[in-house]
């Protein structure tokens, strides 16, 4: 950029450049968050007197550089896409959704006990019957949420929070009691899924659909945020509620209806979950996902297109949090101190736009 | 997906005359031979953190013995969730690190990974703890349990003992057969001390959760159990929380005496560290580790802490007469007539269940005596 000081005064140049500079912003400032975190981090593990390099050529290697090491990252990619989904739709318009992990380990939850109910059907009726049954209970979670939000002013974030509490433990109390499989002895699970109704791995790519169903809803949710009238009134009402109910847009509809689709996605995680890993519903649903999804969703500034390349990182960070273990000799935390200091950086990153001149088109016009 | 290094291909390459026959168990001859020449490289995989004074530490404790293994190399990871990262973790371990022995400790680990990934890598044998392997599983599985609870009805001799309240209490994870068995036995030895013992159980729901564990110890406690003992995964808080209550306690799954001091009666431990080293000699001297194997105090597989200073001289005895009965072979610690909690005959009168006894594994029931409900 240093050359580029003085713009030459090119009329047709100047003004393709004075549109994607502004556009550029959104780029430039999360990558140097993420290289400005990845520096600190490098601090921190020279400090132990441990090589950096050596930390991030094993994340290469075991995130990125072979056909397994891609297979380990996606396997972990579908869940988080879902996951961020359901935190980023709500996000835009202002809600700070963070209990997703109930929706998904109840979504898995209903999958499991639909799965049940579907043995001899058809495999496509089946699965699509797990799949609504899954998606229905992650809206109601969720929707329920956003509707305490506008018809009680309950706030959503703790509320979220508690009621994912509330799931796991019925969750609990569901598959250790009534729907468990009696010959589950010491890992209360639901009855397992026939080899019918079990989701495989696509062609190609080790790693199942649900990575290309989650990639697909979120450039469905990009498509909805940024291109129709609906998203637009939600992004409205996102940056500015007030202006929006007095401009007669249907606050109320938009928050449930915005909550109800990212609970539907978190629901088809546990789905994803339940038919493509493990096979029955059960205590290794609680995996987490739903909390990492809170950090891709925000690590991707809430737009669901960023959130694939994100979730991609993301799930290369965690396949190689093994390898960094067993050759470094580091404990397993040392890759959540790494997405905390990438976190916390993209999160200050948040406070510099609009403080740069060169992303101004102003600054690129004629003189 | 299979071997994607290109270590991995030529063994698997090398050893496929030997499994031209398809028999996996071939496999694994053939990875064993192969291997006393080459370094064996062992993995190790924890569901939680290897230094939780429980479950995860005492398998640390056989992984660092079989460190001490001249001609093995031996690799850890730690807090691997029975999802598909755990999938993900052997697999890592196989293709990056060219692993042929893997120790998955937890108990869902079992299905559906290691059932998933075994017959991707017939040449890897996975070893996995928790006693599940049956017949028709592949022959490139191994699984093994101990019979623990033959040590918590040790620990029950010795919290009858020392119990002058004569209420002991336990802090139990989940209703299930291991833990129901534990509570069982725990409050049948003590019983075997002084028949008007009760045990007051509490259930926290979850395999770790500091904050319920401790609250359980403390509700223990108010209501005058003076013995406590417990089935989560790091006993840790439970053991600390009693013994500064002033409660004895009696440990689980590893050694407590540093967490409890003088309090500390003795404790169930896995001895996890011969159980490793012996499989481990099987492999390098080309030999096949039985699929199935289980074992309890007289196979080394279970072992019990030192006696702590309160243990009386009366309870010595009975502890160290008792636990010579339990390496004879054959001890039962359900001798009937027995009745569960409530009421109902569990073992008729003359019926008795032994250690082995298949009934053990899939109990449900909660003996007389004890308080408290499974669901």
């Amino acid at each position: 950029m240093a050359n580029v000081e003085q713009p030459v005064a090119h009329p047709s140049g100047a003004s393709t450049i004075s549109v994607l500079m502004p556009r550029a912003e959104g780029l430039v400032i999360p990558f140097a968050a993420l290289l400005a975190g990845s520096l600190a981090f490098s601090l921190f593990l020279l400090l132990v007197g441990k090589s950096p390099v050596t930390f991030f050529g094993l994340v290469w290697m075991a995130g990125f550089s072979t056909a397994f090491s891609w297979q380990n990252t996606l396997s972990q990619v579908a869940p988080l896409l879902f996951a961020a989904l359901c935190v980023a739709l709500p996000a835009r318009l202002g809600l700070v959704v963070i209990g997703g992990e109930g929706a998904i380990v109840l979504g898995g939850l209903a999958a499991g006990v639909a799965g049940t109910q579907a043995t001899g059907w058809p495999p496509a009726a089946g699965l699509g019957f797990m799949a609504l049954c899954a998606m229905a209970l992650g809206v109601g979670w969720i929707a329920s949420i956003g509707a305490l939000r506008i018809k009680r002013g309950v706030n959503e974030t703790i509320a979220s929070l508690l009621m994912a509490y509330i799931a796991i433990a019925l969750f609990n109390h569901l598959v250790e009691g009534p729907f468990r499989d009696p010959a589950s002895l010491n890992k209360p699970s639901t009855l397992p899924l026939t080899e019918g109704l079990r989701i495989g791995e696509m062609p190609l790519i080790s790693a199942h659909w649900g990575v290309l169903v989650g990639i697909l809803a979120c450039i469905a949710c990009w498509v909805l945020i940024e291109r129709t009238t609906l998203g637009f009134a939600a992004r409205i009402a996102g940056d500015n509620l007030r202006a929006a109910q007095v401009q007669g847009l249907p606050v109320g509809r938009l928050v449930v209806g915005f909550t109800a689709l990212g609970g539907a996605f978190a629901g088809l995680a546990g789905f994803f979950e339940v038919a493509a890993v493990h096979g029955s519903a059960n205590g290794s649903l609680i995996a987490g996902y739903g909390y990492t999804g809170i950090l891709v969703a925000f690590l991707a500034r809430h737009n669901p297109l960023a959130i694939i390349p994100v979730a991609i990182l993301l799930g290369g960070f965690a396949a190689s949090s093994g390898l960094i273990q067993r050759r470094m000799d580091l404990p397993d935390a040392t890759i959540l101190v790494f997405q905390g200091m990438i976190f916390v950086a993209i999160l200050l990153s948040e406070t510099v736009y609009g403080r740069f001149k060169i992303f101004t088109p102003a600054y690129w016009e004629v003189r | 997906m299979t071997d994607f290094s290109a270590i991995s291909r030529r063994r698997f390459l090398g050893s496929s005359a030997a499994l031209a026959g398809a028999t996996a168990m071939g496999g694994v001859l053939g990875a064993g031979s192969a291997l006393a020449q080459t370094p064996l490289t062992v993995g190790f995989i924890y569901v939680g953190p290897k230094g939780d004074f429980g479950y995860n530490q005492a398998h640390a404790e056989g992984a660092a013995a079989v460190k001490a293994m001249p001609g093995v190399t031996v690799l850890e990871e730690e807090n691997v969730p029975e999802s598909v990262d755990v999938k993900n973790t052997m697999e890592s371990m196989i293709n990056f690190d060219s692993a042929t022995l893997i120790f998955p400790t937890s108990f869902g680990y079992f299905n559906p990974h290691i059932l998933e990934l075994a017959p991707k890598f017939p040449n890897v044998r996975f070893q996995h703890a928790g006693g599940l392997w049956t017949p028709d599983n592949p022959a490139n599985i191994g699984s093994y349990f101990g019979y623990i609870g033959m040590g918590q009805y040790l620990n029950g001799v010795a919290a009858g003992h020392a119990s002058v309240t004569k209420k002991i209490g336990f802090v139990a994870a989940k209703p299930i057969p291991q833990v129901v068995n534990n509570i069982n036995s725990f409050l049948l030895g003590a019983r075997s001390v002084d028949p008007s013992i009760t045990c007051q159980v509490i259930f926290t729901g979850e395999w770790s959760l500091a904050v319920k564990e401790a609250e359980a110890t403390n509700a223990l406690c108010d209501q005058g159990c003076d013995v406590i003992t417990c089935h989560v995964d790091g006993p840790k808080v439970v053991c600390e929380t009693a013994a500064g209550r002033g409660a004895f306690v009696c440990g689980y799954h590893a050694d407590q005496t540093a967490l409890a001091g003088d309090k500390y009666l003795t404790g169930a431990e896995w001895n996890w560290a011969r159980v490793y080293t012996g499989m481990i000699e099987t492999v390098q001297s080309g030999g096949t580790i039985d699929n199935f194997v289980r074992g309890g105090l007289a196979e080394n597989f279970i072992k019990m802490s030192p006696l702590g200073p309160a243990v009386s001289d009366a309870g010595r005895a009975q502890f160290e007469a008792t636990k010579a009965e339990i390496m004879a072979g054959g001890f039962a610690a359900y001798k009937g007539p027995l009745k569960d909690n409530t009421g109902a005959e569990v073992v008729p009168a003359g019926g008795s269940l032994i250690e082995t006894d298949v009934a053990i594994e899939s109990i449900g029931y909660l003996v007389e005596g004890v308080i408290g409900s499974t669901s």
